[in-house]
């Protein structure tokens, strides 16, 4: 058994190991570094999670999962083909199409992100009751709908980089009404789900459904010479759509760096955005902007 | 089929239509190169070089033009000193020719081409569309023209470019002042930058402010309302009175700069004069100007082309042939240019004249001896249409266009700095009623939130802050491998997953975790080898 401090400082170093990386890509110089520091980071993180879900530290409170056999045969087949896709594609992938895989696999971060908050519902990792419960479903609720727009939002990103959907920004009607409509759907929704016990995967279900029409109208309606920043825009909310499952998994690492990631992506689109003196705020954060042409 | 690659016959042409590299593209692409004997040498390419790369030596024209299927070359058809007849007639029907053409100021030649029943390729006709970017000859050259035009200056300036303090005394870096802000102008910037300049630039179209100024220098405006910005990106005519305030407005920087580079050019007109000769008096003795346009008039109304004058102290350098002097990599990126056109073209085995392709199409002027210039108008879907520069204008994205005259608002010359490194503040102010509002929040979370939560709670808000510092100084160039790599970490949602599958195999909980662990793992490894990548990329 190993001292559970160990896992303590596994993640604290893999959140160092994530600041440095991100402030490694900052400049040249260090740039490759950095990407190396996110590698031994994330590998770090994996690692030492494996090594707790599996009952390798010594956890004091006890209700310290371990994983039997098949379990670790499950994680060994969810990771390795993983590892093997996500190679394959980053090594095939032309040089002018690396944007539109970057948009994919923010799809892919927003999925992992809604299964998650799902999982999470099904089956708590432990049994909670009254206002512990509450936030409980709270951040579940966050990292679903979050997810979720960022899972369709990076679909459309990629289409549009793509130009398999057309890069016209698409202009409904009463497009930031009917935005603002299914935000509210989706809030109703979600006082439904953490009220109503029986029906509440449904309720949430149904919210996610609608946080997915959300991410898809935001992003169609804006031009394709935009998709960079939104890229970045869903890039921000993948991180936090982590940190909230952080919240509801009460796991720090997943905090800190969903919180990084989050706040580093919000920062990159407002500077991707100035030199083009236009105004992030208003434009890319939750309307698609209000003068067509863009 | 066999390509031939004629030696260039027009007066201190040094630039050839293939090198040793690049045939090596055309071989690939299923051709067979045939090489005038002695085409390469002024371009540093010896035949023996060309022979390595496979190729034939074919001695003298004739016999070249005889034997080739395909006709690459750098300058238009013209009289053949050597042969004492006109290229053109070396041309039989059905032979294709691909080289610099200009139809509009060359309509005789292009009657003389029809007679041959040949088919003409024009590579000054390249469209502008992001597809043909790779075969634009135009901005390869402006590129290059750019370059030398720097140093063409520094060579024929008493000083350094660089400031420098010495225990012997002190010295003001150069000021150099660059005017159209085109391919050829953001590459005088650069390299102006390069050696230690300061530098700064004036164009008519708003829109590559951005693009000034992510090189490092600081961009001129004008104070009068008018956007220059013409079709594909290059500028168009200005009026007078726009004109006036610009010549102005140069007259007054003339006192301040040391080196002038005017790259102003319309599409199709002479070049508009915006250096007078009062801005040659106001400047020092010994200052430089360097006029890229001197070819179609020169934006200075006194430069000689093809020389170098001195007007009132000041030196006055009008060499047309700028790209010319660095024939070696003119060579190069031009006969890329040619190669990237024949792989769009099918290459040997499929070559076929696609008018349904744009890019073909644009840069047909003859096929088989029929007109086929100027083509249809193509829908210009990016024609950028006033006040929306995000079309052009990604930071990184390289401009298009060749430079021109000018732009902006009234009469009053006036400078504006542009804003120091990189995006100085915006972060930093803070205003009250944010702060207070923040406050309250805090104390309304801590009234409501656990213990447990508060503690989540407060490691997030300072990651948050973290995050931000981190990234707020981030360069231009990296904005892309950066959001690359904080996509790859996001997929730290992985641990979610893990630690989601603690129960039996059936249970969908346990499913969905599996799930989530197998594409946040798609995710992590192909974000950061993307990164990989991409940095790569950088580092050659």
């Amino acid at each position: 058994m190993i001292p559970s401090g160990i896992l303590t400082v596994s993640y604290i170093a893999a959140s160092i190991l994530f600041i440095l990386s991100l402030g490694g890509l900052s400049n040249q110089e260090s740039s490759r570094r950095g990407n190396l520091f996110g590698i031994i980071g994330m590998l770090i993180a994996i690692a030492a999670t494996t090594g707790y879900v599996v009952g390798a530290f010594d956890m004091p409170g006890a209700d310290a999962p371990t994983l039997d056999a098949p379990g670790v045969g499950l994680l060994a087949a969810a990771i390795l083909p993983g590892a093997l896709i996500g190679a394959y594609l980053a090594a095939r992938v032309a040089m002018t199409s690396m944007p539109e895989l970057v948009a994919v696999l923010h799809s892919f971060v927003g999925l992992a992100a809604v299964l998650v908050g799902l999982s999470s519902y099904m089956a708590p990792l432990e049994s909670l009751v009254g206002s512990e419960k509450l936030i409980h479903e709270i951040e579940i609720f966050l990292a679903v709908f979050i997810g979720s727009i960022t899972f369709t939002g990076s679909i459309i990103a990629f289409g549009k980089l793509r130009g398999s959907i057309s890069g016209k920004p698409l202009m409904l009607p009463a497009r930031h009404a009917l935005n603002l409509a299914m935000v509210v759907a989706c809030v109703v929704f979600g006082v439904l789900f953490v009220t109503d016990e029986a029906n509440g995967l449904t309720w949430l279900l149904a919210m996610t459904a609608i946080a997915g029409l959300v991410g898809l109208h935001l992003v169609m309606g804006i031009g394709g010479a935009d998709m960079p920043v939104v890229v970045s825009m869903l890039n921000s909310y993948s991180g936090w759509a982590a940190a909230a499952a952080g919240f509801m998994l009460e796991n720090d690492l997943l905090l800190v760096t969903g919180a990084l990631v989050g706040s580093s992506g919000a920062i990159l689109s407002y500077i991707m955005c100035s030199p083009i003196a236009r105004r992030y705020r208003t434009r890319c954060l939750l309307r698609p902007p209000a003068h067509a042409p863009v | 089929m066999k390509i031939g690659i004629p030696s260039e016959v027009y007066p201190n042409e040094r630039r050839v239509a293939a090198t040793p590299d690049t045939v090596k593209r055309l071989q690939k692409l299923g051709f067979e190169v045939l090489i005038e004997s002695g085409a390469g040498s002024k371009a540093d390419f010896s035949d023996a070089a060309y022979v390595a790369a496979g190729c034939s030596i074919i001695p003298g024209a004739e016999a070249l033009w005889g034997a080739a299927d395909i006709v690459l070359k750098v300058r238009e058809p013209m009289d053949h000193p050597e042969l004492g007849k006109h290229e053109a007639e070396l041309l039989r029907p059905g032979q294709v020719l691909v080289s610099f053409i200009w139809p509009a100021q060359n309509k005789a030649l292009v009657d003389r081409l029809a007679e041959r029943k040949a088919t003409v390729l024009a590579m000054d006709a390249v469209p502008r569309i992001s597809r043909a970017q790779k075969l634009d000859a135009l901005s390869s050259m402006a590129n290059i023209s750019g370059y030398r035009a720097v140093v063409e200056a520094a060579n024929n300036f008493g000083r350094f470019f660089t400031g420098q303090i010495t225990a012997a005394g002190k010295f003001p870096p150069a000021r150099v002042l660059i005017i159209g802000a085109g391919v050829a102008g953001l590459a005088a910037i650069g390299a102006a930058r390069g050696l230690g300049a300061a530098v700064r630039a004036f164009d008519t179209r708003p829109a590559v402010k951005e693009q000034i100024e992510s090189m490092g220098a600081e961009y001129l405006t004008l104070e009068f309302e008018e956007d220059g910005t013409g079709i594909g990106g290059y500028a168009r005519q200005m009026s007078e009175a726009f004109m006036d305030a610009e010549r102005r407005l140069f007259e007054e920087q003339a006192k301040e700069v040391d080196i002038i580079i005017t790259t102003a050019l319309i599409p199709g007109k002479q070049a508009p004069v915006l250096i007078t000769e009062q801005a040659l008096k106001n400047m020092k003795d010994g200052s430089v100007v360097v006029d890229l346009a001197a070819e179609r008039g020169g934006n200075c109304a006194l430069v000689v082309a093809d020389q170098i004058t001195t007007v009132h102290g000041v030196k006055l350098i009008g060499f047309t042939d700028l790209a010319s002097r660095m024939a070696n990599v003119a060579s190069n990126l031009y006969g890329n240019n040619l190669a990237h056109l024949l792989d769009d073209m099918g290459g040997a085995a499929n070559f076929r004249i696609d008018e349904a392709d744009e890019v073909v199409r644009g840069t047909l002027i003859l096929r088989d001896g029929e007109l086929k210039w100027p083509p249809p108008p193509v829908e210009p879907k990016l024609a950028p249409a006033p006040g929306t520069p995000a079309t052009q204008a990604k930071p990184e994205a390289k401009p298009v266009a060749l430079p021109t005259p000018t732009t902006e608002p009234a009469a009053k010359p006036k400078k504006k700095s542009g804003h120091g490194k990189g995006h100085g503040k915006g972060g930093g102010q803070t205003s009250p009623t944010l702060l207070l509002l923040g406050g309250l929040a805090l104390l309304g979370v801590g009234w409501a939130g656990g213990d447990d939560f508060l503690d989540h709670f407060t490691v997030f808000l300072l990651a948050c802050f973290i995050g931000y510092q981190v990234v707020w100084n981030v360069s231009p160039a990296l904005h892309t491998p950066l959001m690359s790599v904080t996509n790859a970490i996001s997929g730290i949602i992985i641990i979610g997953g893990m630690l989601q599958i603690g129960g039996s195999l059936s249970e969908p909980a346990v499913i969905l975790g599996a799930l989530a662990i197998l594409v946040a793992t798609i995710n992590v490894a192909g974000g950061f080898l993307v990164t990989q990548r991409m940095l790569k990329m950088f580092h050659k």
